[in-house]
C-alpha cells in the first residue's frame, strides 16, 4: 500500500511540472514594457544596424554598417551640420585657407580630449594619418587622402619617408595640410571616418598599429573622442555605446546610449520594430512599403540618398564590345515602372550616371528610353531584332530587391528587343570576385557617394581604375578628370564634369536604373534626425522625446 | 470484410491457391485508406506539374508589373506574385522542379546507398568495417554545409543541385541495405549461387540487390520528403534554384516573407509542398505496414 | 561500460583529423580570401593582408601550421570576415547559445513528442490518436521557416506575448524552441506510438492488464522501455538534425548562436570560421552519438552482450 501511494504522486508529479513550467512561461496580464517605451523613458536609442560589423577601426573598414557606429566613438577635424551636412568645426575650432586653396591650417580647440582622458593634439592626427596610409595596414581607403601631397607615393612605397606628405604639426593644436591641387570638396571629405583620429598610444599597446589583428577595439580597450564610448560589444548581437564623459560637447548630447542591433534579415528587423524592439530600422522590405505608406505614413521615412544602381557592362568581350548594343540595352528599360511598381520607395529613374543636384552639379546628359531607336542601332550592329546576339548572361547578388529587377529588365530585353539574358545568382563574395576579374557580362552594379561631388562618382571609371571593373578606357575621359581635379574656378570645374559625363554616357561601360533613396522606418519620438544625402546623422544631435505626456 | 481470397471455410475441400509476399503486401495496401489517397495525390500532382507546358494558364515567367501581388481573381485563379506573374503557373512549373529534384536527388541517394550498402554488407570483413566508418565519419558532418557551400562556390546548377542533395542523404539508405544484404547473405539461396561458383559481382547484382528492392523502395519514400525540405532550406538560403524558374521552395519562402500582405502567396505553394509531403509519409508508411510483415501496428 | 566509452573517444580521434584535413582542403580548393570588399584594393595592399594571413606561405606549409595550431593549441585561427576576433572567440560566445536553443529544441520535442504518442498508442484508431498524428504530421511537412514567421506574427505580434527577435530574456527561448523542435517532435511522437504499440500487443501486456495493474502502471513500469528504444535511436540523427534546423531559427529570430556562424563563414568563404565551426559540430555530435549509444545500452540490456 506504501508503494502505491508513493507512486501514485510520481505519477502525477511529471504533469504538475509540465503544467507549471508552461505557466512560467505565459505571460499572464502584465503589460510588458517594451524595449523602445523603456528607451524613450532612459534616452536609449536602438537602431537596427544591418549586418555585424567586420571591425571598429577607422582605418580598416569601408561598410556602412561600421561608419555608423564609428562615427559615435571617433570624430575628425571637422563634422557635419545635422540638417545638410556643411562642416561645421569639429576637433579643428577654425581654420584658414590659403588663397590658392591648396593650404589648410587648423586650429585644434583646448578642450578636446580622448575617452581616457589625455587631450586630442595635432600630433594625434598626424598619427592617424601616418598610420592609414602605411601599406602594410592595408587600408582600402586610404585613397581618399591621395588629395595631399605626396599621399598616394607614400601609400604605394614610392616613397617611404612619410614627412614628406603635405602633413605638418605647427604645434599641439595647429595642424597643416597641402594638397596637391585646390580641391573644394576638401572640408566634407574631411567628414569621412578615414580621416578620424586615433588614439596611436592605445593601438600600440594591444599590438603594432600599423598592422591588422590588433585588438584595440574593443570595449574596455577602445579610445575614442567622439560623443560615446563603446560599452559592449557581442557579435552577432548588440553593440552598446554610452554617453562619453569628455567630449568637448558633451552639453550638448542629450541621449544616454545608443544600442546596434545586427540584424541582416529584413523581414526579422520589421518585425522587431513592430514589436516595438527598435527605433529606427536600417531597411524595409520591399513588400511591405505599400502597407507602411497606407497606414503609417508617419513611421515610413523617403529620404534622399547619394547614390546610383546601375549595371556593369563588360566591355573587353563581343558583343557588349559595341557600344551599340550597350546603348540598345540601356535604352530598351523602362526605369519608371521599376521604380513605381518594384522599389517602389520614391527612387527616381537615372538617366545619367551623377545624382542630379550633387554639389550644384545637374548634368545635361540624358539617356533616352527610345525602342525604336534601341532597335535601330541593334540592327546596325549586326542584330537586328536580336538575331544573332547570343544569350547575356545577367549577374547579381543574392537580395530580393535585385533578382526582382532583373526579373523585370530580363522580360524588357526579351519582349522589347528579342534579346535573350540568362539571370545569374552568386553569393556576395562570389560576386564581388567575378566583378573583380570580369568574369561576366552584365553585373549589378552600385555607388553611393563618399563625400557630395560629382568627381566621387566619375572618378571611378579612369583607366585602370580599381572600382572601375568593366575594362573600359578612354584617355579623353581620363584627361578630362585630371583637369577638372587641376580646374580652380567651380563653375568651369563642373563644365569639364559635363563633358566627362556626356563621353560615359556615350559609350555606356555602365548602364544607370536609378537613383537611391533611403528607405526605412523611425519612430516619432526620435528627434533631431534629419534626412541628410550621405545618410549621415550625427549622434550628438539626435535625442528621444515621447509624444504622449 | 470481404474476403477477396479464397477462404478455407468457403471451398472447402479445393487447394488454397498461395500468396505471394507481393500480393498480399498489395492487399495489405489498398486496404489501408490514408496510403491510397496519398498515392492518388502524388499521381495527380505529379502528372499536373509534368504537363505543365500544356495545362498551365499563363507563363510563369511573364512579368506585368501592373497586375503585381493581386489576389487570386477570374483571370488568375491563385492571384500573381510581386512582379505579376500567374502564381498558378508558378506553382506548377515549380512542382516540376521541386518533384524532379526530389526524384533525381533520391535517386542518386539510392543508388549510391544501395551499392555501397550491398557491397559492403556482402564482403564484409575488413572492407565492411573501413567503408561503415566512413558512413560514420560522414554522419558526423553536418554535411548540409558542404552542400552550401559547393552552391555558393560553384553557382546555382540544378544539376549540381540535386547531385549535392542526393549526396548527403544515401547514408540511412546504406545502413540499412548492408543490415539487410547480411541477413540475406546466410539463407540459402546465396549459399548455392556462392557453391555454383557465380563470381561476387553477379551475386551482389542479380540476387542481392533485387531482394531489398522492397525495402528500398520503402525508405525511398521517405527519403523524398527529406530531400524536398532540404531543396526548400536552400531556397530559404537564398540558394535556390536560379530566377525566373521557380520551385516549390522558392515559393514558399518568398511567400512567407510578405504573409501579411499577401498570403495567398504563402497559402497556395505551401498547401501543394505539404499535401505531396503528408502523400509521401502516408504512402511510405502504408508501403511498410504492407510490406514489414512483422510489423503489427495494426 | 567504461571500455566502450574508451574505445569509441579512440576510435573519434582519427575521425576528427580526418575531418580537420578534408575541411582544410575544401578551404583550399574555395576562391576568395580575406580582402574581398566593394572598395577595390591595390596588389599591394592585397599582398600585406596575405601575408598578415600567412596565405603566402606554401600550401603544405600552411597546412602544418594550421593542424599544429590546432592540436597543440586550440586555436582554430583569425576570422577572415570579422578580422578584429578570432574564431575561439566567436565560438566561445555563440557555442552556449546554440547549446541552449538545441536543448530546449529537444526538450520540447521530447516531452511533447513523447506524450503525443502515448496518448496515441492508448487510444488507437480514435480521434485521440488521428488528431494528435495528423498535427504531427504537419510537423514534418511545413518546413520551420513557414512555422516560424507564422508563430511569430502570431504569438509575437499579434498577442504581445513575446518579442520578435533577440535572446535576452527568459521568454525569448519559447519560439525558437518550438520552432526548432516541431519537426522532432512529430517524429518522436510517430516512432513512440509505434514503439508503444508494438509492446502493447505483447502478451504481457494483456497478462498485467488482466491482473488489475493501473493503466499508469501498464505503461510506466512495461511499455515506455520499449517505446522509448526507437526513440533513442531515432536520437543520433535528431541531433544532427537540429543543429541544421538550428541555422534557420537562429537566422529567423536573430539568436546569436554557432549556427549563424557556420552559415554565414559558407557564404563569407570565411575558411577559419567554417573549419572551426565544422571540426566543433563534428565533434559535438560524435559526443551526442556516444552518450545515445551509452543510453541505448542501458534502456535495452540485451546491447550489452552483443559487441
Amino acid at each position: 500500500m506504501r508503494f502505491e501511494f508513493s507512486t501514485l504522486w510520481l505519477r502525477r508529479l511529471p504533469f504538475c511540472l509540465g503544467a507549471l513550467a508552461m505557466l512560467s512561461f505565459f505571460p499572464g496580464c502584465t503589460k510588458r514594457q517594451t524595449l523602445v517605451e523603456a528607451g524613450d523613458h532612459d534616452q536609449i536609442l536602438h537602431i537596427g544596424n544591418g549586418t555585424e560589423p567586420q571591425e571598429l577601426d577607422p582605418d580598416i573598414v569601408t561598410g556602412v554598417q561600421e561608419y555608423h557606429i564609428i562615427m559615435s566613438l571617433l570624430e575628425g577635424l571637422v563634422t557635419e551640420d545635422p540638417v545638410d551636412l556643411h562642416p561645421v568645426p569639429g576637433v579643428a575650432e577654425r581654420w584658414d585657407i590659403s588663397p590658392d586653396r591648396k593650404v589648410y591650417t587648423f586650429h585644434l580647440r583646448a578642450n578636446a580630449k580622448w575617452s581616457n582622458g589625455d587631450p586630442v593634439t595635432a600630433q594625434d592626427f598626424w598619427e592617424s594619418y601616418k598610420r592609414i596610409l602605411t601599406p602594410s595596414l592595408g587600408s582600402e581607403y586610404s585613397y581618399m587622402h591621395f588629395v595631399v601631397k605626396n599621399a598616394e607615393a607614400y601609400n604605394t612605397g614610392k616613397i617611404t619617408d612619410f614627412s614628406q606628405v603635405g602633413y605638418k604639426v605647427i604645434d599641439d593644436h595647429t595642424l597643416q595640410i597641402t594638397l596637391n591641387n585646390s580641391t573644394p570638396y576638401f572640408l566634407s571629405l574631411l567628414t569621412h571616418q578615414s580621416w578620424y583620429p586615433v588614439n596611436i598610444r592605445t593601438v600600440a599597446k594591444y599590438g603594432d598599429p600599423y598592422l591588422r589583428g590588433n585588438k584595440w577595439t574593443r570595449p574596455g580597450h577602445y579610445v575614442g573622442n567622439g560623443a560615446f564610448v563603446l560599452a559592449k560589444w557581442r557579435v552577432n548581437d548588440v553593440i552598446e555605446v554610452r554617453k562619453s564623459p569628455t567630449n568637448w560637447d558633451r552639453d550638448r548630447v542629450r541621449l544616454n546610449a545608443i544600442r546596434f542591433y545586427p540584424i541582416d534579415n529584413e523581414d526579422t528587423e520589421e518585425r522587431a520594430f513592430r514589436a516595438g524592439q527598435l527605433h529606427i530600422t536600417e531597411t524595409l522590405p520591399l513588400s511591405k512599403i505599400d502597407y507602411y505608406k497606407a497606414n503609417y505614413p508617419g513611421l515610413l521615412k523617403i529620404g534622399p540618398y547619394l547614390g546610383t544602381y546601375f549595371y556593369r557592362v563588360n566591355v573587353t568581350k563581343p558583343p557588349l564590345n559595341d557600344k551599340r548594343v550597350r546603348k540598345a540595352l540601356a535604352m530598351a528599360i523602362d526605369r519608371g515602372s521599376i521604380v513605381t511598381n518594384v522599389m517602389k520607395g520614391g527612387q527616381l529613374p537615372a538617366y545619367n550616371l551623377v545624382p542630379p543636384g550633387t554639389a550644384g552639379y545637374t548634368s545635361r546628359t540624358h539617356l533616352e528610353e527610345n525602342i525604336a531607336e534601341a532597335k535601330r542601332l541593334l540592327a546596325e550592329a549586326g542584330y537586328p531584332g536580336g538575331k544573332g546576339l547570343p544569350t547575356i548572361e545577367l549577374l547579381y547578388n543574392t537580395s530580393e530587391a535585385h533578382r526582382t529587377i532583373a526579373e523585370a529588365i530580363q522580360q524588357m530585353w526579351r519582349t522589347r528587343l528579342g534579346v535573350n539574358a540568362q539571370l545569374v545568382n552568386q553569393e556576395w563574395k562570389v560576386y564581388l570576385d567575378s566583378q573583380r576579374t570580369l568574369n561576366y557580362q552584365v553585373c549589378r552594379g552600385s555607388w553611393i557617394g563618399d563625400y557630395v561631388d560629382p568627381n566621387s562618382f566619375l572618378d571611378m571609371w579612369l583607366t585602370g581604375g580599381g572600382n572601375n571593373e568593366t575594362g573600359w578606357s578612354n584617355p579623353e575621359y581620363d584627361r578630362l578628370i585630371a583637369q577638372a581635379a587641376a580646374t580652380a574656378d567651380p563653375a568651369g570645374r563642373l563644365e569639364v564634369f559635363q563633358k566627362a559625363e556626356a563621353i560615359l554616357m556615350d559609350e555606356m561601360p555602365e548602364i544607370p536604373i536609378y537613383f537611391y533613396t533611403r528607405v526605412y522606418l523611425k519612430r516619432p519620438e526620435v528627434k533631431g534626425w534629419y534626412p541628410t544625402l550621405l545618410d549621415n546623422h550625427p549622434y550628438k544631435y539626435v535625442y528621444l522625446e515621447s509624444e504622449k505626456k | 470484410m470481404t474476403a477477396e481470397f479464397p477462404t478455407t471455410t468457403q471451398h472447402a475441400g479445393e487447394i488454397e491457391p498461395g500468396h505471394s509476399l507481393w500480393q498480399d503486401a498489395w492487399y495489405r495496401l489498398r486496404k489501408n485508406k490514408m496510403a491510397v489517397i496519398g498515392a492518388i495525390f502524388i499521381a495527380l500532382l505529379t502528372l499536373a506539374s509534368f504537363l505543365a507546358p500544356l495545362i498551365a494558364p499563363n507563363s510563369y515567367e511573364k512579368i506585368d508589373l501592373a497586375l503585381a501581388a493581386s489576389p487570386p481573381s477570374h483571370a488568375h485563379w491563385l492571384g500573381t506574385d510581386s512582379l505579376g506573374r500567374d502564381l498558378l503557373s508558378r506553382i506548377l512549373y515549380g512542382g516540376r522542379i521541386s518533384l524532379s529534384v526530389g526524384l533525381a536527388a533520391t535517386l542518386v541517394s539510392v543508388i549510391i546507398g544501395v551499392l555501397y550498402g550491398a557491397i559492403s554488407g556482402y564482403l564484409g570483413g575488413r572492407v565492411d568495417v573501413v567503408l561503415m566508418r566512413i558512413v560514420d565519419i560522414i554522419y558526423s558532418l553536418p554535411f548540409v554545409i558542404f552542400v552550401i557551400l559547393i552552391t555558393v562556390v560553384f553557382g546555382r546548377n540544378i544539376i549540381l543541385l540535386f547531385m549535392a542533395i542526393g549526396a548527403v542523404s544515401w547514408l540511412d539508405m546504406a545502413r540499412i541495405v548492408r543490415g539487410q544484404v547480411m541477413s540475406l547473405k546466410k539463407q540459402e539461396f546465396i549459399e548455392a549461387a556462392r557453391s555454383l561458383g557465380l563470381r561476387k559481382r553477379r551475386i551482389i547484382l542479380r540476387h542481392m540487390i533485387p531482394n531489398v528492392m522492397g525495402t528500398v523502395v520503402i525508405y525511398s519514400t521517405l527519403i523524398v520528403p527529406s530531400v524536398m525540405l532540404l531543396e526548400a532550406f536552400l531556397s530559404f538560403l537564398g540558394l535556390g534554384v536560379q530566377a525566373p524558374m521557380s520551385s516549390w521552395g522558392t515559393l514558399i519562402n518568398d511567400g512567407a516573407k510578405s504573409v501579411e500582405e499577401y498570403p495567398w502567396l504563402l497559402i497556395f505553394p505551401s498547401l501543394f509542398f505539404s499535401t505531396t509531403l503528408f502523400s509521401l509519409n502516408f504512402l511510405g508508411d502504408g508501403l511498410r505496414d504492407a510490406l514489414d510483415v512483422r510489423s503489427s501496428k495494426d | 561500460m567504461l571500455r566502450f566509452i574508451f574505445k569509441r573517444v579512440l576510435e573519434a580521434i582519427p575521425v576528427l583529423l580526418i575531418v580537420a584535413t578534408l575541411t582544410f582542403l575544401l578551404l583550399k580548393i574555395m576562391p576568395g580570401g580575406p580582402f574581398d570588399t566593394e572598395k577595390v584594393t591595390t596588389p599591394e595592399i592585397k599582398k600585406q593582408i596575405e601575408s598578415y594571413y600567412g596565405l603566402d606561405k606554401p600550401v603544405w606549409k600552411q597546412y602544418v601550421d594550421y593542424m599544429d595550431r590546432l592540436i597543440f593549441h586550440g586555436d582554430l585561427g583569425p576570422s577572415y570576415k570579422y578580422f578584429g576576433w578570432s574564431v575561439n572567440e566567436l565560438l566561445a560566445g555563440s557555442l552556449p547559445i546554440s547549446l541552449e536553443l538545441g536543448c530546449y529544441g529537444l526538450a520540447f520535442a521530447l516531452v511533447f513528442g513523447l506524450i503525443a504518442g502515448i496518448i496515441a498508442s492508448l487510444r488507437k484508431n480514435t480521434a485521440g490518436d488521428y488528431v494528435p498524428m495528423s498535427i504531427a504530421t504537419l510537423g514534418i511537412c511545413i518546413p520551420s521557416f513557414v512555422t516560424g514567421p507564422l508563430l511569430i506574427l502570431l504569438f509575437a505580434l499579434k498577442l504581445r506575448w513575446f518579442n520578435t527577435s533577440g535572446w535576452y530574456f527568459p521568454r525569448d527561448r519559447v519560439l525558437p524552441a518550438i520552432t526548432l523542435g516541431l519537426y522532432y517532435m512529430a517524429y518522436i511522437s510517430r516512432l513512440t506510438r509505434g514503439g508503444m504499440l508494438e509492446i502493447l500487443n505483447q502478451d504481457f501486456i494483456r497478462t498485467a492488464r488482466a491482473k488489475g495493474a493501473s493503466e499508469w502502471r501498464v505503461i510506466w513500469k512495461h511499455s515506455l522501455r520499449g517505446g522509448l528504444l526507437s526513440v533513442v535511436s531515432f536520437l543520433g540523427p535528431a541531433i544532427s538534425g537540429i543543429i541544421t534546423g538550428s541555422l534557420v531559427v537562429e537566422t529567423i529570430f536573430q539568436i546569436p548562436g554557432a549556427a549563424r556562424f557556420f552559415v554565414m563563414a559558407a557564404f563569407n568563404l570565411d575558411g577559419p570560421m567554417l573549419m572551426g565551426t565544422t571540426l566543433v559540430f563534428a565533434v559535438l555530435i560524435i559526443v551526442m552519438n556516444l552518450l545515445v549509444d551509452i543510453a541505448q545500452v542501458w534502456l535495452n540490456p540485451r546491447l550489452r552482450f552483443e559487441e
